[in-house]
């Protein structure tokens, strides 16, 4: 310990005499740990975004659309095919046993007017399971219940926005609106989700029972759904519960084997996977530079080590003729080697998190960094410093002094 | 073990390998060295009077042959021990000095101390008085590129001397000094062998090695003739010089 104690500051003593080449020599470490940093920051961070967006979809959601339909050459997009039914949506309640929710969803968007204010958003109508389904809570008030909806009651719930638009700071609960013409009671406040991935105010809307949308938004049409909202049990049973919808509707629609579906199933789980897995290749890739770049600033730290070791015969030949032991001078260029890639690893710290930092501001995502990463690339590079300062510094051990001494 | 003598050489031969060809530097060497004399190692270059004193000083090991030093066989002892017996027992003065570059006297000095795992305090003051006796004191923070070469050997020669060495080894510790300075040099190592200190120094000049109590001249890897003689006094000799031109 009292040997370390010498050799350390006699490590810096060296590195502080080559100030420039030792900058120049921990280069790669710096660029290397640098972009591990920013690499595993980013990373975290992107991974944040992604896991907020889809906690606020619902994370087991599935969305079933209608088909689209072909004339001539020109597809309809969805909607414009056959149109999904409220019989489809009793069909996946009933069999699919890997959902636990299915939920219509039709909307349209409207003018909502209190006295003399007035806001267009877009309304939505479903049943208590949709508030399950897309995982909303409340801020305040109730969601409207099962009665409610089946038997098609004038009863709302708002997104905060529409909240804020027509109540200023005033109480809603319990106040009636006009949706479309028609007077609503407002029984809930939704808690807010905020913007979508897109940039959409998910906080817009306004849901109201799927019968009393039906009957007093579109026209009496208590036949066909927009789309169908399906939730499965269990994150891991998504693309059962996809197979099986797919199979209901198949037979619902009473298509052959061999025909398309005429009809969509979205996994939403899918999507977000697609994104992560873009993601991960990105910052994969970014991890293969710095990796590159770790070893390309070991060998550096090695090559300089090497020549040092050279400049220094004499003084190698000096300590080990008046009696420094082969180990003592082995660990002083091996602490030599460290401290310099030790500092290249501090210094590659500070510009890993600066460059984390200004990506996470440019990109809009929350700057992450566990301690535990830190530590990890400082560890990295006390070990490059270990690997690759070991063969010059046993150069130096293993001299003949006698040698040595005569070196010019 | 009053009469036991510091050094006891008997038949060493040292044999380098050039390729091929086996050349023999020392061949056959008997030498003893009595505790607290001063000899004086002399011969042309090539006569094996270096290779004798890296042998003495265990920076080499000898072909064949046996060397106690203290009564202890040291030709066959391991690396690390003959480390640890420089450190401990011997004192090198280099020829061309051989100080660290751009490293304070005073740290210099304390090199041995270092691995000798002394406290720094400690070895701080033991590197001063070191200084002090070789009459450096107020240059401890001088590089060896703002001393002369007659400071700079006796840096190297206060560095010798501060882990208490039991035999000091002088390789032509005069040999890019002019002729006062050289002769102050031999006083200092006079007073330190007149302090108690065994030593041996080599020198190819005969001026020098006059300083010695004993002469043992090396030719062709044997010693050609032993004896002792009258050393001359360099303070003495110093007194009687001109002072030195400023």
């Amino acid at each position: 310990m009292r040997a370390l104690a010498s050799i350390i500051p006699l490590a810096f003593g060296a590195l502080r005499r080559n100030l420039m080449r030792s900058l120049l020599t921990a280069l790669g470490v710096i660029i290397g740990v640098g972009a591990l940093i920013v690499t595993v920051s980013s990373g975290e961070g992107s991974k944040a975004v992604l896991e907020e967006q889809l906690a606020t979809l619902g994370t087991n959601l599935l969305i079933v659309l209608p088909g689209s339909s072909t004339s001539g050459g020109a597809r309809g997009g969805p909607g414009s095919g056959k149109p999904l039914t409220h019989a489809d949506l009793l069909a996946i309640m009933n069999g699919a046993s890997a959902a636990r929710y299915a939920a219509p969803l039709d909307r349209t968007v409207v003018q909502v007017v209190l006295d003399n204010q007035n806001w267009l958003t877009t309304v939505y109508g479903s049943t208590p399971d949709f508030f399950a389904i897309r995982e909303w809570s409340l801020a305040r008030g109730r969601f409207f219940n099962s009665s409610e909806s089946d038997s098609g009651a004038k009863v709302c719930v708002f997104g905060q926005t529409v909240a804020k638009q027509l109540f200023g700071a005033s109480e809603p609960l319990g106040q009636v609106v006009r949706v479309k013409s028609m007077p609503c009671q407002v029984v809930g406040v939704l808690a807010s989700k905020g913007q979508s991935s897109q940039g959409q105010d998910q906080d817009d809307l306004v849901v109201m029972p799927w019968v009393t949308f039906k009957s007093r938004m579109m026209s009496q049409d208590r036949i066909h759904v927009g789309s169908i909202l399906v939730s499965a049990i269990s994150p891991d049973e998504v693309s059962h519960a996809q197979t099986q919808v797919i199979g209901i509707l198949r037979q619902q629609h009473r298509q052959l084997d061999g025909q398309l579906d005429d009809f969509t199933v979205r996994n939403l789980a899918d999507l977000a996977a697609t994104q992560e897995k873009a993601a991960d290749a990105q910052t994969g890739m970014l991890r293969n530079v710095a990796a590159v770049s770790l070893l390309v600033g070991g060998i550096g730290i090695m090559n300089i080590m090497l020549v040092s070791v050279t400049e220094r015969t004499r003084e190698i030949g000096i300590r080990l003729a008046i009696g420094a032991s082969e180990n003592r001078v082995l660990l002083q260029f091996l602490v030599e080697a460290m401290v310099l890639s030790a500092a290249g690893g501090l210094l590659g710290i500070a510009f890993g998190i600066g460059g984390a930092l200004a990506l996470a501001s440019t990109m809009g995502w929350p700057f992450v960094l566990s301690p535990l990463w830190i530590f990890v690339a400082f560890a990295i590079s006390m070990a490059i410093g270990v690997i690759f300062g070991f063969y010059p510094a046993r150069k130096a051990a293993q001299m003949n002094p006698i040698d040595a001494l005569r070196f010019e | 073990m009053a009469s036991e003598p510091i050094i006891r050489l008997a038949g060493i031969t040292k044999t380098y390998k050039t390729g091929e060809v086996e050349v023999p530097a020392l061949v056959d060497v008997d030498l003893t060295v009595e505790k607290i004399e001063m000899v004086a190692i002399m011969g042309p270059s090539g006569s094996g009077k270096s290779t004798l004193l890296n042998l003495l000083g265990c920076l080499d090991q000898p072909t064949r042959g046996s060397y106690l030093f203290e009564g202890r066989e040291v030709a066959t002892l391991p690396k690390r021990d003959l480390s640890a017996l420089r450190l401990s027992a011997f004192g090198f003065v280099f020829q061309g000095f051989q100080l660290i570059a751009r490293t304070s006297a005073l740290d210099n000095v304390a090199l041995p101390l270092v691995y000798a795992d002394v406290p720094v305090g400690e070895r701080r003051a033991r590197a001063k008085e070191a200084l002090a006796r070789v009459g450096l004191a107020g240059r401890e923070h001088h590089t060896s590129a703002q001393l002369s070469g007659g400071q700079q050997q006796r840096v190297a020669i206060a560095r010798a001397l501060v882990n208490r060495p039991r035999l000091i080894l002088a390789d032509e510790p005069t040999g890019a000094l002019d002729t006062r300075t050289s002769v102050e040099v031999l006083g200092l190592v006079q007073s330190l062998h007149k302090g108690g200190i065994t030593v041996v120094m080599v020198t190819h000049e005969p001026d020098i090695a006059a300083y010695a109590d004993r002469l043992v001249v090396v030719r062709d890897g044997r010693i050609q003739s032993d004896k002792k003689q009258i050393p001359h006094d360099a303070a003495a000799d110093l007194a009687a010089m001109p002072e030195k031109a400023a």
